[in-house]
Order: structure tokens, then C-alpha cells, then sequence
């Protein structure tokens, strides 16, 4: 037991434990967390600091908004519907389209067909509280939906997959992409059952995937080679993780991106708590990075700059 | 920085805690283990006599200074006496009185002591006695004796040896003899020693009690002789000249006074019982702590009336849930639903035992969670389908008491107290996570929670935590600087150790 811990922080490996207590109790102060727990605010933080994001078409706040569903998304044909204070992508409603035959119902990520009243009722349950992090009352967003680009198209079993990036003290310090899965229901999240897969931050290649803490090569559901893939528009994405700093202030911080067929890539939220799966998807222990981050650290430096360093440092030496 | 506060103050909070228990355990004797018990002697002196035509009062010797015993209480038994204590010239007395009684009396006096070697002989130094008013020839007798006894001795000590070696002699010499020739008893003969003392200018006095051993019947009132050397009194065998005590003797009265004086009765007769009992060592720490004046046991738990003890027994084995909980969730790692929902499931399982326990939560939360995702279907806001399980929850709690009363299962009554609000927030928080994190994370986390629930249930309900808890409550300062450390923790917990492995492969 003691020899399987040493051996762990050996390799740099970062424990719940000491994330919590030696980086988010240090780094992130509570005050900070509304900018990145309410999706609505990060939304305009990041808009005023000028980063992508999806575009907004409508906010339900009170029960008595919920009837303004159809009125909101009366000219759109696809939308997302997400609480604003969700926590793990949970509560998120993709709708990619309306059904042919009658124009109240609407198609789902994956392919089911549900009602106006059904996704009402959705919207419902979010204003009462049912997916915030506290259980309070909480707002309703109602998004662009993202046409992912092709690039992730044959390691994704529908929804959207993203790229997160954990970022240190505004230093990028570990990317991984997040690809749906059968089992995720579509979903980009790890605990759902999404495959991760580590990134090379010097080249933006994808390295080896993981999927419920068990190393994998090929998507459960396509059975596509999950290496390899080359993500497009990387530099710009790495220095927007690294603006995520500025926008909320917060030392370890993830960043969550998905890349639009048209728009290229966009801020869809940021996590006050990134996980730590992302280490076994990049097969390397973020204790380690951290610390080589700490070594380098130079507080004028600018996102571009930091994200510059940080593509340096960990590109991968293979 | 902060490391260091954390350390700091968990380091002063066990101090504290320990301190307090020492001292507590140490000095006040407050027991460690539950069944600890102290052997307690109740002495009974029972007075007999033939009351006379008159009014009656009797005086008894009772225990005044008692060195190696602490008094627990003493109480008399006498109906229609007056009763009360006085001091006289050989201690405490006690005393009853009546204006008339008829025939054959008994009256009791009760006192029940129990060892403490801390108690010592605490009189003051006696002055030198007076040179005794005796009549010749014993005066000569006494007055040669001493005069040889002392050049045979160095002092106190080795004199009163000396005199009782030549007292004892089988084939005494004349003047021993004489001094001899009306002693009856060991009483008398103790009498006779003390005066040859005071002659010879050394404070000395008679003892009497008994060696508590068992339970004794007619106990033998032991005569002994006590000598003051300056600094101490020491305890000398009358009937061997040795320096000793015999073991677990009890002083009952000083000096030559008579043990019983009843004015207006014939035929006394005083008769000892000694029994020996166990007592509760708390009750008895009690009312040490209580003779000290130390206010350790104004805030001891055992001052509060029945019931509230009751509450806080269970209240203060949260701590230790919590304790456990927190090492469930922080070093092993084990994923439960809420911060203190496990905690409050064990506190659950404490009305209904382990076994039923578990099976009521499964059966409740398994029936309960099928009957939420029948409300789904209804399309309800938040808090009326949160009601609406809770409703559920109480008809399903109700239908399972019937039934099992019907079984004759009488534990299933039990359930009534069993929380039902803890059942329904379970079987809600289970259902959403069921929702959007599949079934497997939803077993996961419900299975967590049940395990750590087990295992605080275990600990809360380890019977002599629970003792050492209520009798120590200050432990909870070290329980609370083990959570504070906890706090600080920041090595892997175990089940990353497996998550992770994949890592260490390289």
C-alpha cells in the first residue's frame, strides 16, 4: 500500500487530497466561484474579454418564463438547453433539430424525440433547482448548439466531444479531448463514461485514450484509433485556455472548449474543480507539470506568452 | 504557514483533552471500563439492649479520622430515636435518644467506606500526655519499667517494641506481672501499655476497628496501638511489638472511651457485620471528585437528569461518525451521497439494529426510488415531488410496520422512529444521479454511503466507546484535532491508488 503510494508520487500524480487542500482552497477563493459556477456570467466575462463563446439566445429564470420556450427558440432549428449552475454536464439538453412531421417536437442528440412539454418541464426542474450544485434555484440557458468539426467526427458516438484544459496560475498545464460515447449518453464527461484522450500540448496530437480510469486505443463504438488526431486551430486554443486566468482569476482552473464547424473554437464553460482523470488520459501525473509551472512562473507574462511556455515545456518528447 | 496553525492546534486540542482525562482517570479514579466496580465495606453496627422504664439514650463510638478509607455515606437506622452526632473526647459520637421504650432494643449505625490510600492520619501533634495518676505499687511497678525499658531503647519507636516484647513474654518479670494481673482483654491490655507510654512522657492512644476481609458476621473489634514519634503516628501489634497495620484495618474509635454508653438500658451488646459490595467506581469518583471541590464534576455528564444523559449518550458518538466518515471519505476514499447523510443512516440503524436495518433502507430507498420514477413520468416541479416521495416514503414505512406486526416481527414497529426524511432525500439525490450519471455511479454512491454508514453504525455503537465518551467527553477534543489533521491530509486516498495505477505501468 505505502510502496503503490510512493510509486504514484514517484510519477508526479496529483491526489484528490491534495488538490483540494493545496490548490483550490489556495488558489481558488470561494468569491471566485460564481464567475465560473454561473454559466451565464462566464459567458459575459468571457465576451468582454473577447474569447469565442456560443452565441445566447435566451435566459428562463422564473417558472413563469418557462412559457417563453417557444417564443425564444421560434427561429432556430437547433439549440442547447443547460442549467446555469450545473455541475458535471449534468442536466444538459442538446437539440439538434425539429421533427419533419410536426414542428413542436424536437430532435435530441441522440435521435429521440421529445415534446415542447417535455423539454418545458425540463426547463422546469432546471429553475427549481434540481441540477445546481446547491439544490437552489437557479436559471435556465438556452445556447447555440455547436456543429462540431469534423476532425473528432470518427471517435465520437454522437453529442459533442470538447477539449479540456487544465490550467495552472494562467499556465496551461494538461490537455486532454473528451469524446462522447454510447455509454455517455452523448455527454463529454468522463463519469459518464466519454473517453479521454491526453493531447500533446506542443503539437495538439491526441495520445492514448482512457475510458473509466482503463487506458483504451480505440472508441468503444466506432472502434477508430483514438491517437493520432491532429486538433486544428491549437496555439489559439491553448492561448485562450490561458485567458481563462484573466477572465476569472482562478490558479487551477479548467478550461472546457469544443471547436465549431464554422466558428472555430469556443469557451463553453470553466470548472473551478477540474478532475483528475486527465491524468491517465495524458499518462502523466500534473503534481509533476505544477511543479515544473512553479519553476517558470513569471507573473507579467501575457496568455499568448504563457501559452507559448507551456507548448514549449510539455510538448511531448517522443 | 497554515500548515503549521493546523498542527499547532490540533497538538493544544489533544493536550487539553488528554490532560483533562488524565486527570480525571488518574486523580478523580474515574473508570476507564464500564463494569469497572470498587469494592465498598458497609460496616453495621447493631446496639442491643433492655430498655428500662425511663427515657433512653445511647452513645456510640463511630469512625472520625479513618487513614486508608473514604467515607461514602453513613446513615442509622432507629425507629422512633432521635438521632444526631456529636464529638466527644474520643471523636465522633453517635447518639439517639427516646422518652420511652418497651423491651428489647436494637438499634443500627450504617457506614459504608471505600479504599483510598491517599487518605492519611491527618490529626495535628499531640502534646506530651500528662504523667498519669496511678497508685502505688503499681507506680513503682511502672516507674522501673520505664526506667529499664528506656535504657534498652534509642526512641519512640524502639521503646514501645521493647515494651511490648517484655509485655509479652511468656515468663514475664515480676513487675510485669503485676502490671498484668487484672487485664482481661487486649482492650485492657492496650490500656496498660498506654499508661507505662505517658509515664515515659510518649503520646500514645488505642485504636480500634477491624480488618475488613469478605463478608464477616460477629466481626472482632481488633485492638492496636498507635504511637506518635514526633512527625507521625505509627501503628504497633500489642500482641508482638512489631511496627504494622494489619491489611484493610479500619480505625473505628480512639482512645480508652467505651465503645457504647446507654443510659436507662441493661444488657448491651454491640455486634458487627462487615459486608463487602461493588459499586459503580463512577458513582464513587463522583463523590470523591464531589469531597475535593473540584469542579470536574459540576460539568461531568452524570449531574444531568436521566433523560438528557440518554440524548447526549447518542449525541456524543456523532463525533465518531463524523470521525469515521471523514476518514471513509478522505483516506479511503469512498464515494457517498451528502456530507453527514451516512452518518445519519447509522444514527437510523442504532433504532432498528444492524441486519433490519440494512434491509429496511434498501427495501425503503429500492421501493421509493421506483416510486420516483413513476412521478417522473407526471412531469412534477422539485418540491412537490420531493413531497410527494416523502408521502411515499411514510405510507411504505407504515405498510412494512403492519406487515411485519402481522409476521410478528416486533422490530419492524421500530421503523416509526427510523428517519424518513433522511429515506427520502437518499432515494431523490439516488434517482437524479440514477438520471444523469447511469445506474452504475447511482449503486456506487448509494453502496458507498450504505458502507460507510455501516461502518459508523459499528463504531457509534461500540459499548465502551460509548462509556469512555460519556464519562470522558473531552476525548472529542482529540477526536475533533484527528479531523483537523484529517483536514490537512493531502496524500492519495486509497481508492486512487488503484485509479491511478494505470500511471505507475511506465
Amino acid at each position: 500500500m505505502f510502496a503503490a503510494a510512493r510509486k504514484l508520487r514517484d510519477s508526479g500524480v496529483l491526489g484528490l487530497n491534495e488538490r483540494n487542500a493545496e490548490f483550490i482552497m489556495r488558489l481558488n477563493p470561494r468569491r471566485l466561484y460564481p464567475r465560473v459556477d454561473d454559466k451565464a456570467l462566464t459567458k459575459e466575462l468571457a465576451l468582454a474579454a473577447g474569447m469565442a463563446v456560443p452565441d445566447l439566445y435566451g435566459i428562463i429564470a422564473h417558472q413563469g418564463e418557462v412559457r417563453d420556450f417557444a417564443k425564444i427558440v421560434s427561429d432556430r432549428e437547433s439549440f442547447v438547453v443547460k442549467p446555469a449552475r450545473g455541475s458535471g454536464g449534468d442536466g444538459i439538453l442538446v437539440v439538434t433539430g425539429r421533427s419533419q412531421r410536426k414542428r413542436s417536437s424536437f430532435r435530441l442528440s441522440s435521435g429521440v424525440i421529445i415534446s415542447e412539454g417535455e423539454i418545458r418541464h425540463h426547463i422546469s426542474n432546471i429553475v427549481g433547482g434540481q441540477y445546481s450544485l446547491s439544490g437552489n434555484r437557479d436559471k435556465a440557458l438556452i445556447e447555440y448548439c455547436v456543429h462540431f468539426d469534423p476532425t473528432f467526427a470518427e471517435v465520437s458516438y454522437q453529442g459533442v466531444p470538447d477539449i479540456r484544459v487544465v490550467v495552472y496560475r494562467g499556465y496551461p498545464a494538461m490537455a486532454m479531448v473528451r469524446l462522447p460515447t454510447r455509454a455517455s449518453d452523448g455527454k463529454a464527461n468522463l463519469h459518464q463514461g466519454a473517453v479521454g484522450a491526453g493531447v500533446d500540448l506542443g503539437r495538439g496530437v491526441t495520445l492514448g485514450g482512457v475510458l473509466d480510469d482503463h487506458v483504451i486505443e480505440e472508441h468503444p463504438d466506432t472502434g477508430a484509433l483514438v491517437a493520432g488526431l491532429e486538433i486544428p486551430q491549437w496555439e489559439f486554443i491553448l492561448e485562450s485556455s490561458a485567458r481563462g486566468y484573466e477572465v476569472t482569476e482562478l490558479g487551477y482552473l479548467g478550461v472546457d472548449m469544443v471547436i465549431d464547424r464554422d466558428r472555430g473554437p469556443l469557451i463553453l464553460e470553466m470548472n473551478a474543480r477540474p478532475g483528475l482523470n486527465i491524468q491517465i488520459a495524458n499518462a502523466a501525473g500534473l503534481a509533476d507539470r505544477i511543479a515544473r509551472i512553479e519553476r517558470i512562473h513569471n507573473a507579467d507574462a501575457t496568455p499568448a506568452e504563457r501559452a507559448a511556455v507551456a507548448q514549449r515545456e510539455f510538448a511531448a518528447t517522443a | 504557514m497554515k500548515q503549521r496553525y493546523v498542527y499547532v492546534l490540533a497538538a493544544l486540542l489533544a493536550a487539553i483533552g488528554l490532560s483533562v482525562f488524565f486527570y480525571k482517570w488518574q486523580v478523580l479514579g474515574f473508570p476507564l471500563d464500564e463494569d469497572q466496580e470498587t469494592p465498598v465495606w458497609t460496616i453495621e453496627a447493631a446496639v442491643s439492649f433492655d430498655s428500662g422504664p425511663g427515657s433512653v439514650k445511647v452513645q456510640l463510638q463511630v469512625p472520625t479520622l479513618t487513614p486508608g478509607f473514604r467515607v461514602l455515606n453513613e446513615n442509622s437506622v432507629s425507629r422512633g430515636y432521635g438521632f444526631g452526632y456529636d464529638y466527644g473526647r474520643g471523636g465522633r459520637e453517635a447518639q439517639w435518644a427516646i422518652r420511652r421504650a418497651r423491651g428489647e432494643q436494637t438499634i443500627y449505625y450504617r457506614i459504608s467506606v471505600y479504599e483510598d490510600k491517599g487518605v492519611d492520619q491527618s490529626d495535628t501533634t499531640p502534646p506530651f500526655p500528662p504523667l498519669p495518676g496511678i497508685n502505688e505499687p503499681i507506680k513503682t511497678a511502672v516507674d522501673v519499667l520505664v526506667v529499664d525499658v528506656r535504657d534498652h531503647s534509642a526512641d519512640e519507636a524502639s521503646f514501645t517494641t521493647e515494651l511490648l516484647r517484655r509485655m509479652n513474654d511468656p515468663s514475664p518479670d515480676p513487675n510485669v506481672e503485676l502490671l498484668l494481673s487484672g487485664v482481661d482483654d487486649d482492650g485492657d491490655f492496650v490500656d496498660i501499655v498506654t499508661t507505662i507510654l505517658a509515664t515515659a512522657r510518649i503520646p500514645a492512644r488505642m485504636v480500634r476497628g477491624f480488618a475488613l476481609s469478605g463478608r464477616q458476621r460477629h466481626a472482632p473489634v481488633v485492638a492496636w496501638l498507635e504511637v506518635h514519634d514526633g512527625d507521625q503516628w505509627l501503628y504497633f501489634n500489642p500482641a508482638t511489638g512489631e511496627e504494622s497495620l494489619p491489611s484493610r484495618f479500619f480505625v473505628w474509635w480512639r482512645g480508652n472511651e467505651p465503645l457504647v454508653n446507654v443510659e436507662g438500658g441493661n444488657n448491651v451488646a454491640v455486634d458487627f457485620a462487615i459486608q463487602e459490595n461493588h459499586l459503580d467506581a463512577v458513582a464513587i469518583a463522583e463523590t470523591q471528585a464531589a469531597q475535593r471541590g473540584t469542579s470536574a464534576v459540576d460539568f461531568s455528564l452524570y449531574s444531568l437528569p436521566i433523560q438528557t444523559q440518554a440524548v447526549y449518550g447518542v449525541l456524543l458518538m456523532i463525533p465518531i461518525g463524523a470521525l469515521v466518515m471523514v476518514i471513509m471519505r478522505n483516506i479511503v476514499g469512498i464515494d457517498a451521497f451528502g456530507t453527514f447523510m451516512p452518518v445519519l443512516i447509522a444514527l437510523a440503524f442504532r433504532e432498528t439494529k444492524l441486519l433490519w436495518g440494512v434491509i429496511l433502507f434498501t427495501t425503503l430507498v429500492a421501493l421509493g426510488l421506483s416510486i420516483r420514477f413513476m412521478l417522473e413520468r407526471l412531469r412534477l416541479l422539485l418540491v412537490p415531488r420531493l413531497s410527494a416521495v416523502l408521502i411515499v416514503v411514510v405510507l411504505l414505512m407504515l405498510l412494512i410496520s403492519l406487515i411485519s406486526h402481522r409476521l410478528g416481527m416486533e422490530t419492524g414497529l421500530s421503523v416509526a422512529l427510523f428517519p424518513m426524511v433522511i429515506i427520502a432525500m437518499t432515494i431523490e439525490r439516488m434517482s437524479v444521479v440514477w438520471e444523469e450519471r447511469g445506474a452504475s455511479d447511482a449503486m456506487r454512491a448509494g453502496l458507498g454511503s450504505l458502507v460507510v454508514a455501516i461502518a459508523a453504525y459499528v463504531f457509534m455503537g461500540m459499548a465502551w466507546l460509548e462509556h469512555l465518551i460519556f464519562t470522558f467527553p473531552e476525548l472529542l477534543l482529540i477526536i475533533l484535532a484527528l479531523v483537523l489533521l484529517t483536514g490537512r491530509y493531502t496524500g492519495y486516498r486509497l481508492t486512487e491508488l488503484r485509479r491511478f495505477s494505470e500511471l505507475t505501468r511506465n
